[in-house]
C-alpha cells in the first residue's frame, strides 16, 4: 500500500511518510488539548494530574450546585438563543436583500456587515461598554443580545450570501411568472433551498454568542454575568476544577452542533 | 549525447488498468510506428484519456508494458519520460510569462540561458506568436494559449507528443483552423504523435491512423478512410459519420431485408445472423422509380426537408415506417419535394455496408 | 389621410405611450430597489448603532481631554512602556504567524490532496477547535503547561527534565496557546486556494521535466500564494488585537496592546488613553487588510473571510 503512488507525479506514500507523520502530529496538537479536559473533569483530585488518582463526578455536582454557575449558564444560553434568532432573521434578510439588489450600494453595505469581524473585538467591546453606560444597558440581557448579534450577524450574512451565490435566482422569477408574489416566491421557493445555509448560520450565531468572551467581560456583569465571564475570572484567579466539568459539557455541545452543521451540509450536497 | 532521431515508435503491450471492479483499460495492445500521427477516438469514459495518462506516466497500469523505442518506460516517473504533452485546458503556468512557460522545460534540462532565449524565440515564431514573450497568460485568447501550449510541448524537441483533446475548448472555426495547423506542425517536425479526441471529424481530418476505443478495448484500428468505408461493427459505423441502420438477416452469404436480397459488392464479412444495413446519408441518391437495375432501391415517403447551408437533409420514412436521412449538396426549400410525396432512393452496392452489432 | 400616414401616427402615439410607461416603470423599479434594500436595514442599523457609532465616538474621545481638543493621548503613546507593549504585541503576532505558516501549510496541503472522505474528516478535525469555546482551549493549555501540569509531569516521569519547565504564565505559554487558536484560520484559506489549483499544472510541470520537489516549489507554492497571503493576514490581524489568550496564559508578563486598552478602561478609567490605543490598533488592522486587498484583489478578500 505504501508503494502506491500518492499523486499524479508518482511519488509514493512511502516517500511521503514523514509528511503524514508531521501532519498527524499537527492534528494531534489541534485536537488533543481539548480532549484531555474530558477525563480530567472526572478526576477526584483538586490538582489536575493525569491520569487522575480516582474518578468521580464531584466537579459536575459542584457546577450544578453553585447558584452563580447556574445563573451564568441560564444567562449564556438565553442570550445565545435570542442572539441566534435575532441574527439569523436580520442576517438572512440582509443577505437576500443585498444579493437581489444589484447596485453598487450592496457592495458597500456588504463591507459594513463584514466590519465587526475586522475591527478588533476589544475595541468593539469598550465602545459598546461606553455606549451602554449612557443608556443603562450594561449588565442586561437585552444589551448582551444586541452586542452578541453585532458579532453574529456578519457570520450569518456571509454564510447565507455564499449559498445565494450558487443559487439560481431564476427560480424566483419562474415562481412569480406562475403567480406568486415576491414574498411568496421567497418563502416557498428560495428559502427551502437555502435553508441549509440558514441553519448553518444560525448554529454559528448560537455558538458565537455562547463562546463570546471579550465583550461579555465588559457588559455582562453582576446578575447577568455570562458563563464565559465567570469562567474567565475563575481561570484568572485560580484554576477551579469545576471549569473542567463545564468545559466537558461545552465540548460535548460543540461536537453536537458541529455534527449537525456538517450533517446538514452534506445532506444538501447529496440532494444536489 | 543527444540522439539524432526525431521520433520513436511506441509499443503498448497488454496494458490493463482497473478501478475497483471496472476495467478502464482491458488488456490493450497497440504498436505505433515512428513518426505516426495516431488518434485515440472514443466516447467519454471509453478509456482513451486513461491510456494517454498511462503513456504520460500519471497513471500506473495494473499490468502490461509500455516501450518508447527500445526503452521500457512502464515504471519510469513522468518527469523522466522526456515526452511532450498538451493538456485539454493547456495548463499554462499563470505565474510565468509566455516566455517563462516556454523556457521552463529548457531550464529544467540545464540548457544555458543564451541558448534558451534563442529557442524560445524560434518556438514563438513556429506558432506565429512572435513578440508575445513578455505577455502574461491571462492576456492571451484561447487560440493563442493553445499555440503557446503546443510550443511549450515541443520546444525541447521530444520524440513523442501526446495531446489530450487540445482543441475542445476552441470554437468551431478556430478548431478547424488549428486542426490543420497541428497537422502541418506534425509534418514539419515528424515526432510520433498520439492524439485523443471524441470528435470523429477531427480524427478523420488529422490522423494517419485512428484507434477507436470503447469500454477499455480497441474496437478497430485503421486508416481514416478504411474506418469510414469499412466499419467493423455497428458501434464504429454509428460513431464515425452519420448513419441509419436497417436490421437485416444474413443467410448463406447474402443479406436479406425482409424478403428482399440486398445487392452487395462483396459477401458480408461476418457470419452472425442478425446484422445491420448501414445507410450513410450522402451515399443515398434520389432516383426515378424504378431506376437502375443494379442499385439497391428503397421506396418511401418524404417527411421533412432541412436546409443546412452547404448541404441539406431530406428525411424520408420507408415502407415499414423507419425514418432515414439523405444528404444532398446544396438544395433549396422551394424546390424540395413536398412532405407526403412518394420518393425512391438508390444505394450502389459498392456503398452498401453490412455490419454486425457491437458485441462482435 | 393616407393609410401610411395614419399608421405612422399610431406608431408615434404608441411610442409616446411607451414613454409614459417608462416613468412608471422606473418608479416601480425604484420602489422595488428600496424594498429590497430595506431588508438589510435592521442588520445595518444594529451594527451601525451598537458597534460603529460608539467607535466613532471613541475616535472623537481620543482627541479630547478635560481641557478640550488635544493630541496628548497620542503623544503619551510614545512613552517607553507603550512602545514595549507595541513591540511585544508585534513580536508575538509575528512569531505566531510564522509558526502557523510552518504548521498550517503541510496540513492544508495534505487535506487538499487527500481523497474526499479523508479530507472531510481532516477538515472536521480542523473545524473542531473553532467550534470549541476559546476559554475551554485556554483552560486545556493551562492544565497542560502549568508547573504541575501534564507536560511537566510526563517529562519528569520520563526522566527528561530535572525541574518543571516554565511553560505558562509567560511568553512561551501564550505563544503556544495562540498558535493553537490561530492555526485553523491559517489552514482554511490555504486549503481553499490549494483546492482551486488545477491538477493539470502539476502534471504539466512533471511532464516538462520537473521532479516532484521541483514541481512543488516552482509551480505549486507560487499558485498557493493568494491563500497563503490571506491566511497570513487573517492570523496576523487577529493576533494583533487578541485579548483572551494572552490575558490568561501570559500571567501578567505578556502585555499586549488589547490588554493595555482593557487596563486603561477598567483600572484607570482613562478613556482618552484607551481610545487612542484603540484607534491606533484599528488603523493598523485596517491598513494591513487594505494592503492585502491591494495585493490580491478586494473581492477575494471578502470571499476569503
Amino acid at each position: 500500500m505504501l508503494a502506491n503512488p500518492a499523486t499524479d507525479t508518482q511519488i509514493t506514500h512511502a516517500r511521503r511518510l514523514w509528511l503524514y507523520v508531521l501532519v498527524g502530529l499537527i492534528v494531534l496538537f489541534l485536537i488533543a488539548p481539548s480532549l484531555l479536559v474530558i477525563p480530567l473533569s472526572f478526576s477526584d483530585s483538586r490538582y489536575l494530574t493525569f491520569p487522575p488518582p480516582a474518578w468521580s463526578t464531584r466537579w459536575y455536582t459542584t457546577y450544578f450546585a453553585a447558584i452563580e454557575w447556574r445563573e451564568a449558564t441560564y444567562v449564556s444560553f438565553a442570550a445565545a438563543i435570542l442572539t441566534m434568532l435575532l441574527s439569523t432573521t436580520s442576517g438572512t434578510l440582509a443577505a437576500y436583500g443585498l444579493h437581489t439588489l444589484r447596485s453598487r450600494w450592496s457592495a458597500l453595505a456588504y463591507a459594513v456587515f463584514i466590519l465587526p469581524l475586522v475591527i478588533p473585538a476589544i475595541l468593539i467591546a469598550i465602545g459598546i461598554f461606553l455606549f451602554y453606560a449612557q443608556l443603562g444597558l450594561n449588565n442586561t440581557l437585552t444589551g448582551i443580545v444586541l452586542a452578541h448579534s453585532v458579532l453574529a450577524i456578519p457570520l450569518v450574512v456571509i454564510t447565507v450570501a455564499s449559498s445565494l451565490k450558487s443559487y439560481d435566482m431564476n427560480q424566483e422569477m419562474v415562481a412569480r411568472s406562475l403567480g406568486a408574489t415576491r414574498l411568496q416566491a421567497f418563502l416557498t421557493v428560495t428559502l427551502p433551498q437555502i435553508r441549509i445555509s440558514v441553519i448553518s448560520g444560525a448554529l454559528l450565531a448560537f455558538i458565537t454568542s455562547l463562546d463570546e468572551v471579550v465583550i461579555s467581560l465588559f457588559i455582562a456583569g453582576g446578575d447577568r454575568a455570562t458563563l464565559t465571564k465567570r469562567m474567565f475570572n475563575a481561570l484568572r484567579d485560580e484554576i477551579d476544577p469545576t471549569i473542567a466539568s463545564i468545559s466537558t459539557l461545552l465540548i460535548a455541545l460543540s461536537v453536537i452542533l458541529l455534527g449537525i452543521s456538517q450533517f446538514a451540509q452534506s445532506r444538501s450536497k447529496i440532494g444536489g | 549525447m543527444k540522439s539524432t532521431t526525431i521520433s520513436l515508435p511506441i509499443s503498448i503491450r497488454d496494458v490493463t488498468k482497473t478501478y475497483g471492479r471496472t476495467a478502464a483499460l482491458d488488456h490493450v495492445s497497440l504498436e505505433i510506428a515512428s513518426g505516426e500521427f495516431i488518434t485515440l477516438l472514443g466516447p467519454s469514459g471509453s478509456g482513451k484519456t486513461t491510456l494517454l495518462m498511462v503513456l504520460a506516466g500519471f497513471i500506473r497500469p495494473n499490468s502490461g508494458e509500455i516501450r518508447f523505442g527500445d526503452r521500457e518506460v512502464t515504471l519510469v516517473p513522468p518527469h523522466k519520460r522526456d515526452i511532450g504533452m498538451v493538456f485539454q485546458n493547456y495548463a499554462l503556468f499563470p505565474h510565468m510569462s509566455v516566455a517563462g512557460n516556454l523556457a521552463y522545460p529548457l531550464k529544467l534540462r540545464g540548457i544555458p540561458r543564451a541558448e534558451v532565449e534563442g529557442r524560445v524565440a524560434r518556438a514563438l515564431d513556429m506558432v506565429q506568436l512572435v513578440g508575445f514573450g513578455e505577455r502574461q497568460v491571462d492576456q492571451l485568447s484561447g487560440g493563442q494559449r493553445q499555440r503557446v501550449a503546443l510550443a511549450r510541448a515541443i520546444i525541447f524537441e521530444p520524440r513523442i507528443l501526446l495531446m489530450d483533446e487540445p482543441l475542445s475548448a476552441l470554437d468551431k472555426k478556430l478548431r478547424e483552423q488549428m486542426q490543420i495547423e497541428v497537422r502541418h506542425l506534425h509534418q514539419r517536425l515528424g515526432m510520433t504523435t498520439v492524439y485523443v479526441t471524441h470528435d470523429q471529424r477531427e480524427a478523420l481530418t488529422m490522423s494517419d491512423r485512428i484507434a477507436v476505443i470503447n469500454h477499455g478495448r480497441f474496437r478497430q484500428i485503421d486508416k481514416p478512410q478504411d474506418l469510414y468505408e469499412r466499419p467493423n461493427n455497428r458501434f464504429i459505423a454509428e460513431f464515425i459519420g452519420e448513419s441509419h441502420f436497417l436490421p437485416v438477416e444474413v443467410r448463406g452469404g447474402t443479406a436479406y431485408l425482409g424478403d428482399r436480397a440486398i445487392r452487395l459488392a462483396e459477401p458480408p464479412r461476418h457470419q452472425a445472423a442478425a446484422q445491420f444495413l448501414v445507410l450513410r446519408p450522402e451515399k443515398l441518391k434520389v432516383i426515378d422509380a424504378p431506376g437502375g437495375a443494379d442499385l439497391n432501391v428503397f421506396c418511401g415517403q418524404v417527411k421533412e426537408f432541412v436546409y443546412q447551408g452547404e448541404s441539406s437533409l431530406l428525411y424520408v420514412s420507408l415502407a415499414d415506417g423507419q425514418p432515414i436521412a439523405i444528404r444532398q449538396a446544396g438544395g433549396s426549400a422551394q424546390r424540395a419535394p413536398l412532405p407526403g410525396a412518394p420518393i425512391t432512393l438508390g444505394l450502389a452496392p459498392a456503398d452498401t455496408i453490412i455490419v454486425p452489432s457491437d458485441e462482435a | 389621410m393616407t393609410t401610411a400616414a395614419s399608421s405612422a401616427r399610431t406608431e408615434q402615439q404608441g411610442f409616446r405611450q411607451l414613454g409614459r410607461n417608462a416613468a412608471e416603470l422606473s418608479a416601480q423599479d425604484r420602489t422595488e430597489q428600496w424594498m429590497l434594500g430595506s431588508l438589510a436595514l435592521p442588520g445595518l442599523l444594529l451594527i451601525g448603532i451598537v458597534a460603529l457609532a460608539p467607535i466613532i465616538w471613541l475616535f472623537w474621545l481620543s482627541f479630547r481631554n478635560a481641557e478640550g481638543m488635544t493630541l496628548a493621548h497620542y503623544a503619551r503613546l510614545l512613552h517607553p512602556s507603550y512602545l514595549i507593549t507595541l513591540a511585544s504585541t508585534f513580536e508575538l503576532s509575528i512569531l505566531v504567524t510564522i509558526i502557523c505558516i510552518l504548521l498550517g501549510y503541510p496540513l492544508a496541503y495534505i487535506i487538499a490532496q487527500a481523497r474526499p472522505r479523508i479530507a472531510a474528516v481532516l477538515l472536521l478535525l480542523v473545524l473542531f477547535p473553532i467550534w470549541t469555546s476559546l476559554l475551554v482551549r485556554c483552560y486545556a493549555w493551562l492544565v497542560l503547561l502549568q508547573r504541575r501540569g501534564l507536560i511537566n509531569t510526563w517529562l519528569s516521569d520520563l526522566g527528561l527534565i530535572d525541574g518543571p519547565l516554565r511553560l505558562v504564565h509567560n511568553f512561551t505559554g501564550t505563544s503556544i496557546g495562540m498558535v493553537h487558536i490561530m492555526l485553523p484560520f491559517m489552514v482554511l484559506p490555504l486549503y481553499a486556494s490549494m483546492r482551486a489549483i488545477n491538477p493539470d499544472y502539476m502534471r504539466a510541470a512533471a511532464n516538462l521535466g520537473a521532479s516532484p520537489v521541483q514541481a512543488f516549489w516552482q509551480v505549486f507554492v507560487p499558485l498557493s500564494l493568494p491563500g497563503l497571503a490571506a491566511g497570513i493576514v487573517i492570523v496576523f490581524v487577529l493576533c494583533l488585537g487578541f485579548y483572551v489568550t494572552p490575558a490568561l496564559l501570559g500571567g501578567g508578563r505578556v502585555m499586549m496592546w488589547s490588554m493595555q486598552i482593557e487596563r486603561n478602561v477598567s483600572y484607570y478609567g482613562d478613556w482618552g488613553a484607551a481610545s487612542a490605543l484603540g484607534v491606533v490598533l484599528l488603523v493598523l488592522t485596517l491598513g494591513i487588510l487594505w494592503l492585502l486587498g491591494r495585493v490580491i484583489g478586494f473581492n477575494k478578500l471578502i470571499g476569503a473571510r
